[in-house]
């Protein structure tokens, strides 16, 4: 058993020096001991010198990189891994390209770490400002997960040449006057300064930078660690931060509800103009125009149809054709004035199959209703109804987010996500494809129930 | 208005600031401070000094110099007819700032941009002193990033990109319909015209430099923005616009900004955020298109029929489930395009497997190392000791197993 003994933590010169000697002796990596200074040694080792150094070899550049971050690891193992890859890189010289070799892995890992460290110092240490005899200097402490210390002394030094600076740490202290970088024994916390009145700004605008709608706290402590915190000023503030968040948020939304900056008529009509040139989906290619809604910006009953039909397509109007003037009748037989309220569809362009010179209403599927869901929400945010009538279970699909029967969901309220409430009935098509004249008017009397049924909550909820 | 202190001033201007996404502080020329009166270097990779709990990097200090504005652009916390509280920064406490915040290593440098006062030229000129001052006064080599008001002399164009790493500036919203209706004073036409000028004036720098030593303009280019979920535009049509923006005016970066509701908000505005996973698949895709040889046309396949990429997979699975015919694929013989088609296997580990495949037969155990999850990855590939099982259901399932044909001997 052979005990080497390294200068340092991060002696990579003394490890190389070595482990050259004992690889071209051939000492396999089983019979070396390494160990970094004055530490126990091992019982039954003997410290001999180092073999004569015999012939000289080649190591590939990419191993020395790579041996040069390892060493830095705090990792007691490292010295005795990079010696046992020495080893079989002598053997098998492509080794270093065989990234699935599971030593050579390891090495990689353990260097990506204290390459990570090495960045997160960088990016984590904090100067506090202290005031001396020969002008200010800057002091910051810092504990490392590994011995990156010295490595990264050349980079402050580069980035902060005009400045006195000193790094403590528990291990190693380095100190720049501007002109050279020196080293000293090892420091505690309570050696460097206690705060700077900087860091009150620093905190301040920490806290104004985040924006407490988008909270990702995952992200966050993936980036910065927890164990990094404690040496920096502004992390005491995530706490508070992250409970306000939501509190500020929904602040936000329910002071834009009650208050509607800005004119929502206007709004509204730039909201028409920019739906006119819609591509969301591919029914555009055929229909003739968009058919947005019409009424009342400030309606408090809404009515959302399926989509336009043959007449509606040419006249760029919702509800004028047959179906439009079955609704008509029904709205004047519920007591309703059409122009009080909102009406629109669930889709905005006409869906259509064309058998010879006719074009036959074809219900809109799926990614349709999709897309088209966007234009309805934004006019629901503008008028922002207290009441919706879904005329269909295809408005009923577009307005709930699923897929619902009539039947199941008619004759009571539902609750829509923005707090509004939702009637579903038939859409006024179905009356005119009913044949039997009984079937037609028990129907039509239904439908005209439903209507005023949702009327009557506009005026309930008003009066509430 | 009261005099307010700097922290106080700060609060204001660093709220209204950060809606830009942008904290990029990398890709920049190498420089330190050696040899100089000051301080500061760029060593390529950007530092994030600090992330808040939005899980944004905060690398730059990111600030206005003044947040009133002239404009009234509905989407924008500082446009005219809103109600926050207004401050302005002097030039010289911007540069104090920056130093003070270097000095304690709490930045990389400084990100600066402005509601547009008095006029656009008065605005970009004031933007542009402090940057001056900081390299000319103060010998500050660390990073600037300065934002470029449209309609300003390009020769304060061209002072903004000598004193700075990147320049940007907006697109704001990815329709031409949505910038009318949320920022009626803005013209895209105009805003692309700004971007072709700083294009074209890095261009001729960087031909310059080829001949003496003439200052390089903005070395860590243009950026812009666009804002996600204010208009109607569906994913596909941001990737295409994204995609026509990298190609025309040589952008290092689109950002994609979550709408995310304001203070005082206008009526014109959704209420409610779009997802903020809509935004990370869109930068995915982005990733996708810049370092996986994805083109936007395959994006536009994954986003299907709606034109909206999926929330729950990631963008690269969307298109893999979309185009099963082109798996499993063999990682021991596919080309680097198909290698970077799989789902779960990045850029670093195909790599890796690039160069082991050449020393040895990749297994299963080999690729495990190589990878973040194999379990992911099973389904979509070959190694020498697995296939998988899905596989026996396929109708091309022959060509893949069955032994090559081999001529007979006619005279044997």
């Amino acid at each position: 058993m052979r005990i080497v003994r390294l200068a340092a933590e991060d002696d990579f010169e003394g490890w190389r020096t070595a482990a050259r000697a004992l690889a071209s002796a051939g000492v396999p990596a089983d019979q070396v001991i390494w160990q970094v200074g004055e530490a126990a040694t091992d019982l039954f080792g003997e410290e001999a010198d180092l073999p004569n150094q015999g012939i000289g070899f080649a190591v590939p550049r990419l191993f020395v990189d790579l041996a040069q971050s390892v060493v830095a690891h705090s990792d007691s193992e490292r010295f005795a891994l990079l010696y046992r890859m020495l080893l079989r890189l002598r053997e098998q010289p492509g080794l270093m390209h065989d990234a699935a070799d599971p030593l050579l892995r390891r090495l990689e890992d353990m260097a990506k770490a204290v390459r990570r460290d090495l960045h997160k110092m960088r990016a984590f240490l904090r100067f506090r400002e202290l005031a001396t005899g020969e002008g200010p200097r800057f002091v910051a402490w810092f504990e490392p997960e590994h011995h990156i210390v010295r490595m990264n002394a050349g980079f402050f030094a580069r980035r902060f040449a005009a400045m006195h600076w000193s790094i403590l740490t528990p291990a190693l202290s380095i100190h720049w006057d501007g002109q050279t970088l020196t080293e000293g024994p090892g420091a505690t916390k309570a050696e460097a300064p206690a705060g700077d009145p900087v860091e009150e700004v620093w905190r301040a605008y920490y806290a104004s930078i985040f924006n407490p709608a988008r909270l990702k706290v995952g992200t966050m402590l993936k980036e910065m660690p927890r164990r990094y915190w404690k040496n920096m000023p502004e992390t005491a503030l995530v706490p508070q931060l992250i409970a306000g968040a939501q509190a500020r948020e929904s602040g936000m939304v329910a002071q834009s509800r009650a208050r509607i900056g800005g004119n929502s008529a206007v709004a509204w009509e730039a909201l028409r103009d920019e739906a006119a040139g819609c591509t969301r989906c591919h029914l555009y290619k055929c229909a003739t125009q968009t058919v947005f809604g019409e009424g009342e910006v400030s309606a408090k009953l809404m009515l959302v149809g399926e989509q336009p039909g043959d007449q509606e397509d040419l006249a760029g109007k919702p509800f004028i054709g047959p179906a439009g003037q079955v609704l008509d009748k029904a709205l004047a037989d519920a007591g309703v004035d059409r122009a009080t309220t909102y009406v629109t569809n669930a889709v905005k362009h006409f869906k259509f199959e064309q058998r010879g010179k006719r074009r036959i209403h074809s219900k809109p599927q799926g990614p349709e209703i999709e897309a088209c869901r966007w234009w309805i929400d934004q006019e629901r945010m503008l008028i922002r109804p207290p009441v919706t009538v879904a005329l269909g279970a295809t408005a009923a699909r577009s307005l709930l987010h699923k897929v619902v029967t009539i039947a199941g969901s008619r004759g009571r309220p539902l609750t829509l996500e923005d707090g509004g409430e939702c009637w579903v009935t038939i859409h006024p098509s179905y009356l005119l494809r009913l044949h039997d004249r009984a079937d037609k008017e028990r129907e039509y009397e239904q439908f005209v129930e439903d209507l005023r049924a949702a009327n009557a909550r506009v005026a309930a909820l008003a009066a509430a | 208005m009261a005099q307010l202190d700097v922290r106080h001033k700060l609060e204001i201007l660093a709220d209204a600031a950060k809606y830009d996404a942008s904290c990029a502080s990398s890709g920049t020329a190498k420089r330190d401070s050696r040899g100089g009166k000051g301080i500061g270097s760029t060593e390529g990779m950007g530092i994030c000094h600090a992330y808040a709990p939005d899980g944004r990097c905060i690398s730059l200090l990111k600030i206005l110099l003044t947040n009133s504005c002239i404009f009234d652009c509905h989407y924008c916390v500082n446009r005219k007819s809103s109600n926050v509280r207004r401050a302005r920064f002097t030039a010289k406490e911007v540069v104090d700032l920056t130093l003070a915040f270097y000095k304690r290593n709490y930045v990389e440098g400084l990100f600066l941009s402005s509601g547009i006062i008095r006029s656009p030229d008065y605005t970009m000129e004031q933007i542009v002193e402090v940057a001056r001052s900081l390299r000319e006064d103060h010998d500050f080599r660390g990073y600037i990033h300065l934002k470029t008001i449209p309609d300003a002399d390009p020769e304060l164009v061209r002072l903004a990109g000598i004193h700075s790493d990147r320049v940007s500036i907006n697109i704001e919203l990815p329709t031409e319909r949505g910038l009318k209706r949320l920022a009626p004073e803005k013209d895209g036409q105009r805003i692309e015209a700004a971007m072709a000028d700083v294009a074209h004036a890095i261009d001729d720098a960087a031909d310059a430099t080829r001949y003496k030593h003439a200052p390089r303009l903005a070395p860590a280019g243009q950026s812009t923005q666009m804002i996600v979920g204010a208009d109607s535009a569906t994913d596909s049509d941001i990737v295409l616009r994204a995609s026509s923006l990298y190609g025309r005016y040589k952008l290092r970066r689109v950002y994609y900004s979550a709408f995310s509701p304001i203070p005082d908000a206008s009526a014109v505005l959704p209420l409610r955020r779009p997802p903020l996973m809509r935004e990370h698949r869109l930068y995915q895709s982005d990733w996708l298109m810049r370092f996986y040889g994805f083109q936007p046309q395959d994006v536009v396949a994954a986003a299907g029929p709606t034109g909206m990429l999926p929330l729950d997979i990631d963008p690269k699975l969307a298109w893999a489930l979309k185009h099963r015919e082109r798996f499993p694929v063999d990682l021991n013989r596919a080309p680097k395009e198909m290698l970077l088609r799989i789902p779960g296997l990045g850029v670093k580990a195909v790599n890796a497997i690039l160069a082991s495949r050449r020393l040895r037969r990749l297994r299963l155990d080999d690729i495990a190392r190589l990878t973040v999850s194999i379990a992911r990855l099973r389904p979509f590939i070959v190694a020498e000791d697995w296939r998988p099982t899905l596989l026996a259901d396929r109708a091309d399932l022959k060509p893949l197993v069955a032994p090559p044909r081999e001529q007979l001997e006619l005279f044997g």
